[in-house]
């Protein structure tokens, strides 16, 4: 019996952290319309988040669209097929690599920072003293960064495709020299706007909600010492990497299953 | 740093985003291409259509003219009903003929049409009549196996009369 009771304990503390994580996200979204009143505030944080987060983005996305351009062609000349290769390094960056590596980066990137940020306002009572003051921080200061999450990933992820595809490129066509035309029209009619680019650009916006979500509320939820930021930080990479390769699989399922 | 840099700051990042996506959708996907412009639709039913896929390529004369657009079985005639959207600009013959082909040994199938000789042209809605179905490699090896086996010895010959 004991067994059962301790699984049933785990699951139950489980849902109750879900639901805790819920009710907070829906509280923030109830703060938004009052935080979009404080525009500058969101730019503040599209700007700490994004703009900040732009470098580390696009050297990944060079370096993957290199590595990827590289090995496939390796694979692709012995079949003859190296024209394909854009094709493949096209797909494979805007439908899955490019929001899952750019969601993961962003999560190391900002989303440990949003939680040390507002963990340690938090260990110094500064979202008390807030409140204290008829101040609301929901609108104040946790809405602003999610807006800003929300805005900057999916155009951190389609920087992070649009540069790998350059990568492909400059590897393909000027290093390899496969036929730039090839490698382009190929391309084109193997890669649907809607279909492809478009669902991968909802994939990054759904990653970019997670992401910021469980950051913020990872820092709202940590506990007022040192070690509890520490880990409150360490549990936000976890967390949102987890998040997102599992959510990738669902929506991956759903937006591709039909040829 | 000042209120007004990181304005234009953040502008500039949201503007290199949106040169990304018009890159994507331009330069690395079919946006401005075949599907989007100006087109009518035909249909043509096939004993067979094989691997055909929507979206794949029709073409004339190995020239890029449209796309197939809904591939369904038609109840009636148990045959595939290929839909197929041509540009406005090509106009075919209302005779024209449509193949399922196959671009190269392993590679994706196509729709080539040939045009006919008929002054009227195929207007938007027209049935193509006259269809060649895709070619089965099971059905062909079957061919050959009892092209074989009734005429041992002429098996070659068969074989090339039934693989067209």
């Amino acid at each position: 019996m004991e067994p059962l009771a301790r699984l049933g304990a785990i699951a139950l503390e489980q849902f109750r952290g879900w639901g805790h994580a819920a009710f907070f996200f829906l509280q923030m979204l109830r703060a938004v319309p009052a935080s979009l009143r404080r525009f500058d505030l969101v730019v503040a944080q599209v700007h700490a988040i994004g703009n900040r987060s732009l470098v580390i983005i696009l050297a990944s996305g060079l370096a993957v669209g290199f590595v990827l351009a590289l090995q496939m062609y390796y694979a692709l000349v012995t079949y003859g097929a190296a024209e394909n290769l854009g094709l493949i390094v096209n797909l494979s960056l805007v439908r899955e690599l490019g929001p899952v590596v750019a969601a993961l980066l962003f999560a190391g990137r900002a989303g440990t920072s949003l939680t040390a940020e507002i963990g340690l306002m938090k260990a110094g009572e500064q979202l008390a003293a807030m409140e204290l003051m008829a101040v609301d921080p929901k609108s104040r200061v946790l809405a602003p960064r999610l807006i800003g999450g929300i805005v900057s990933m999916p155009i951190l992820a389609i920087l992070f495709s649009a540069v790998g595809i350059l990568g492909a490129w400059v590897v393909a066509v000027l290093l390899i020299g496969v036929d730039a035309g090839n490698f382009w029209s190929i391309m084109q009619t193997g890669v649907d706007v809607w279909r492809d680019v478009g669902n991968g650009v909802v994939k990054a916006a759904v990653f970019g909600v997670l992401c910021t979500v469980v950051a913020l509320y990872q820092g709202h939820e940590t506990e007022a010492t040192p070690e509890g930021v520490a880990y409150a930080t360490t549990r936000t990479v976890v967390i949102s990497s987890l998040w997102v390769l599992g959510m990738d699989f669902i929506l991956t399922a759903l937006m591709f299953s039909t040829p | 740093m000042g209120k007004r840099n990181i304005e234009i700051l953040v502008g500039l990042f949201v503007l290199l985003g949106m040169l990304g996506l018009v890159f994507l959708a331009l330069q690395a996907a079919n946006l401005g291409r075949v599907g989007g412009g100006d087109t009518y639709k035909v249909q043509a039913r096939f004993d067979n259509i094989g691997g055909l896929k929507q979206r794949a390529p029709v073409r004339s004369a190995g020239v890029l003219v449209g796309r197939v657009t809904g591939i369904a079985l038609d109840t009636q005639t148990y045959q595939g009903l290929v839909t197929m959207e041509i540009e406005r600009a090509f106009q075919f013959p209302k005779d024209s003929s449509a193949k399922i082909l196959t671009a190269g040994v392993l590679g994706d199938q196509y729709v080539g049409l040939e045009p006919g000789g008929d002054d009227a042209n195929l207007a938007p809605g027209d049935t193509i009549a006259q269809t060649q179905s895709a070619v089965v490699l099971e059905n062909l090896i079957g061919q050959f196996m009892t092209g074989r086996a009734d005429a041992a010895g002429a098996a070659p010959a068969s074989a090339a009369e039934t693989g067209k």
